[in-house]
This record gives C-alpha cells, structure tokens and sequence, in this order.
C-alpha cells in the first residue's frame, strides 16, 4: 500500500517536471493529448482489464462528453465546469439505462452490442445539425477558466488535464485493490464463483461501465474545451478501436500500463506522419504483434524483455 | 434448514430429476449420492440458484427460496463449492477469501476509490478476518501466492475457506474429496465435522463411499433422476434396491 502510493507520487512529480523539459516543443501539445489519453484508457481498463467487459462504443461516451459541452457553452452560455457536470451527469444516466440490457451479453455479442452502440451515437453528432453543426463541425467552444486564469495555452492545459488524469488514475488505484475492484477481478476470473459468494455480477457490471463513461464524458468535455472546436470524425468507431489497442498493448488490468499504451499510440503518429492515412492498419498490426509475443501488454512485457537481454549478454560475458 | 419439495429439471427431452423430494435438519451432514448421471450435480445447481429448476418448490430456513439467484441465495447464508474448484484464478489466495466476504462488507465504489476512513477500517478487518479463514483451512502460509498456481487439494481448501468466510448457514459441497490423496481426504473429513460442530448445515455429493459412511448423519440416493431411498448410513448400506442400483441387478 505505501509502496503503491509511493509510485505514484513519483509519476505525478514526472508529470510535473515534463513541461520544463519541453518547454516551446510541440510535443507538449502532443503531451496533452497523452493525458486526455490516459484518462481514456484508464477509463475503458477498468470495464475490460479489471471486470473482463469489452466495450467498442467508449468513443461515442466521450464523443457525448464533448458535445455536450460544447452545445452547452457555445451557443447557450452555460460555464464549462457546470457543463462538464451536467454532461458527466447524463451521460452517467445514459450509460446506465443501456448497460443494464447490454451487459447481459458476453463476448462477442457485448462486443456487438457495444459496436452499435458507437454507431448510433457517431451518427446522431453527424446528423443532428442544428444541434451539433454536422460534419461541418462544431466551434466558438470557450477555454475553461478559473477566476481569472483561462487554460487558453498549451502549458496551461497541460496541468488541467493532467490533473484530472492523475486523478483518474488514483482513483482506479485505490478502486482495484479494494473490495469493489476484488469483486470486479472476482467476476473477470468466474463469474458463478463470484456470484455464488455473493456478488452481485450485473450490478457491478453496470456500476462499472457507468463510472466508465462517465470518466470519458469528462475526458470529453476537457477535449472540448481545450480544442474549442469539435468535429464528429474524432469521435467515430476508428477512436474506440484505437482506446482498445492503447488499453491492450499497456497491459489489461494496469493503471500504469493504460499510461503507457495511450503515451505510445499519441506519440506514434508523430513519428509516423509519412504513413498518414494507414494509420489504423498499423494499429491493427500493433495490436496483432502485442497479442501474439506480450499478451501481457507493455507494463508487463518490457520488464520479461530487459530481463531476457541481460540474461543474454550474461551469458556472453560468461562465455 | 433446507426442504426439497417435488423437483423436477427437464433438458430438452431428458428428465434429469423426477419429482424429488426430502428435507435436510440443521447442524446435520447429509450426503448425496447415485451413479454418474443420477442427477446430484444437478439437484446442487438447483438449490444454489444455478439453474431454475422446471417445477417444484425449495425452501431454506422456512422461507421458499425457488428461483432466487446465486448471489440472493448466498446473502441468505447459503454457499457452495464445485466439483472442479472455482477459484479467482489470477487473485491471490487471500484475495479470493476477501471475496468470500463481500457480503458481510458494504464499502461502496466511491468510498473505496476515494480511501475514505470507513472503507479503511472495514478493509482492517475483513483483512484480518481472511487470514483467520486461511489458518482454519490450513493454507495461511499461502496467503500471497496466486490462486491458479495452487495444488489441487489446497485449491480445495481455499474454495471450503472462501465460502465458510460467507459465514454460512448451509454449505453444499460436490464432490470435496474428487482429486485428493487420502491423507488430504482424511483432512478434509475432520475440516467437514468441524465445520458441522460449529452449527452449520452440511450437504455433500461424493463418491468415496468411505468418507460418505464415515461423516454423514443421513444418506440421499438418487437414480436416474428419482429419488431412490433415504436414511442413515447404515440403512443405506443395508438397502438392497440401492447395492442393485450401484452393482447392478442379477
């Protein structure tokens, strides 16, 4: 337990230093968005890592996140820190009133159930123009501010949004070891054995894919706000397979691995920016990659490769 | 404690039980017993809210209990271990008792991501509470160690310490003894006594006649989906319907 927080409070001092070390880069822009990221993946590990659901819609519930900030603020005036709450709040009701149908599936038909889901929503941004401005996109979103201070600049969203992603993350610290996070592991391993001591399955399942959405509504929002500009293609099937692919190649069932996945599939685009347009196939082939040679994802397999390599050039030296 | 009135379960076009009806006391050993495909596994998911059985009533602790799910059931007292142990595999050996005592614990999603000093302090003691269950079980110096990575006959001990943290009224076990060595057996013949002389209700299928005889206080034969007799060991032993069933008539 100490030890725990202890990591974490290494990271969270990381996370505050890294600005200086990037200061006038773009690639602390780039570093926002690893935060937004973060939040994301944390957000969609804890459904599939911890209690073992698969969503391919989260993308819609951060799409609605940033919506409906974005109506709220834009045209209506409302502050966008009560916007963020209301659309937390709604899309939290939301969730819950299709999970409990939909998590009644498994496997496959979850992942279905899930998939059309994203659909519906993607498609309700593009059509519902009045509201939404369609494909044309949606602008004129203010800054959130404090008092005087307005997150108008890279550094200074930055620290917002890494606020609320080192938020995110000690909260799913603190939840996964405790009895709620156990039972949801419980769950993961076998079902009837979690049931049979007394879970209760389909309550957590939709408790837990609630809190889900609800952390991507608020991912969704802070996105709005810091772009002021929203655009439906953000937020369409490609995004939620690409949440996956960040959740998968981390490390199901790790905090700091939903870091990792998500910094590393931010990150690469940068670094791939000839392959523009085949970027989701060389998501698709990561994913294939990680699956077959480090099922437990970065968190887990780059310790287990360090190690090998050592043991390699150890023998050599033996030799 | 536990009554039985005319279970039947029809698969498909398949009987599996056949109006069966008996009654179990509380602070008894009952057994289960019948060839392979008599019904008993069966007749277990039927009361521990498995399967919802076609017709017939249940009933436990006088109330009727028919159709309530595996984890009402298990918030009313009753528990169960499964013939090839279901253990949370990738959860620690103290873990997997922790959830044993998710009903007797009620820390909810928000207290406990938020550490709140309540949640703390039932963590304390469902903590120490755990470790008990392990040391009356035999493995508490497996605390840490991962739940798939167990032996057999010691993942048979954790499911016994898993369920008994419910703090259980009624018991079923299938088949405790499939699987172990029989020292291991004999162990677990005292940890079952044990757990009666503390007042709780015990129903078991087996098949090691041996460790049936030995601990149970009545018998239940099942045959092909009815009820075959009923009575004390040795009523059972004596019965000659029953050693035809298991020999097979002349």
């Amino acid at each position: 337990m100490k030890r725990e927080l202890l990591k974490f409070a290494l990271f969270a001092l990381w996370v505050a230093v890294i600005p200086f070390a990037l200061e006038g880069s773009y690639l602390l822009n780039v570093m926002v968005f690893v935060g937004l990221n973060t939040m994301l993946a944390v957000a969609l590990n804890l459904l599939l890592g911890y209690a073992g659901q698969i969503s391919l819609g989260h993308a819609g519930f951060f799409g609605l996140g940033a919506y409906i900030s974005g109506v709220l603020t834009s045209a209506n005036g409302v502050n966008p820190w009560m916007a963020m709450l209301i659309a937390a709040i709604a899309v939290g009701v939301i969730a819950c009133l299709i999970g409990f149908p939909v998590l009644k599936l498994k496997g496959h038909y979850l992942a279905m159930a899930t998939l059309g889901l994203g659909i519906i929503i993607y498609i309700a941004f593009n059509e519902s123009i009045t509201l939404t401005g369609g494909p044309s996109g949606l602008s004129g979103i203010p800054n959130i501010s404090v008092g005087a201070c307005v997150f108008d600049s890279d550094i200074k969203s930055y620290y917002l949004i890494w606020l609320f992603a080192l938020l995110t993350m000690l909260f799913s610290i603190n939840l996964a070891n405790s009895r709620v996070g156990r039972a949801l592991r419980a769950v993961h391993d076998s079902e009837v054995a979690a049931r049979v001591v007394g879970v209760n399955a389909r309550m957590l399942k939709v408790q837990i894919f609630t809190l889900s959405a609800v952390i991507s509504s608020i991912a969704g929002s802070l996105y709005a706000h810091t772009m002021t500009f929203l655009s439906p293609t953000s937020f369409g099937f490609n995004f939620s397979v690409e949440m996956l692919t960040m959740v998968v190649i981390g490390g199901l069932g790790s905090i700091y691995g939903s870091f990792l996945g998500a910094a590393l599939l931010t990150l690469l685009p940068e670094f791939l920016r000839a392959a523009h347009d085949y970027d989701i196939i060389i998501y698709g082939a990561l994913l294939i990659v990680m699956v077959m040679f480090m099922p437990g994802g970065l968190v887990r397999g780059l310790p287990e490769l360090f190690r090998k390599a050592r043991s390699i050039s150890g023998g050599k030296n033996d030799a | 404690m536990l009554e039985l009135n005319g279970i039947s379960q029809v698969f498909g076009g398949v009987r599996a039980l056949d109006d069966v009806s008996f009654s179990v006391e509380k602070g008894s050993i009952t057994g289960v017993i019948g060839p392979n495909g008599a019904g008993k596994t069966t007749l277990f998911n039927i009361v521990t809210g498995i399967y919802t059985q076609t017709s017939g009533r249940v009933r436990y602790k006088g109330r009727d209990v028919s159709g309530l799910p595996p984890e009402k059931l298990a918030a009313l007292g009753m528990v169960r271990t499964f013939q090839n142990i279901e253990l949370f595999g990738n959860m620690t050996v103290l873990e997997n008792v922790l959830v044993g005592l998710h009903t007797r614990s009620t820390s909810g999603l928000l207290a406990c991501s938020m550490k709140m000093f309540w949640a703390m302090a039932e963590e304390r003691r469902i903590r120490k509470e755990a470790m008990q269950w392990l040391e009356f079980a035999g493995i508490a110096e497996l605390a840490d160690v991962t739940a798939g990575n167990l032996p057999f006959g010691k993942g048979r001990m954790l499911e016994i310490a898993r369920a008994m943290a419910l703090n259980p009224g009624l018991i079923l076990m299938d088949e405790p003894a499939a699987g172990l060595n029989s020292k291991e057996t004999l162990g677990l013949a005292a940890l079952i006594r044990q757990i009666r002389d503390m007042g709780i209700t015990v129903m078991l299928v087996e098949h090691d006649m041996e460790l049936v005889m030995d601990i149970c206080d009545r018998i239940i034969v099942l045959n092909l989906g009815n009820k075959l007799a009923e009575g004390t060991p040795r009523e059972i032993q004596e019965n000659p319907e029953v050693v035809a069933a298991y020999l097979g008539e002349e």
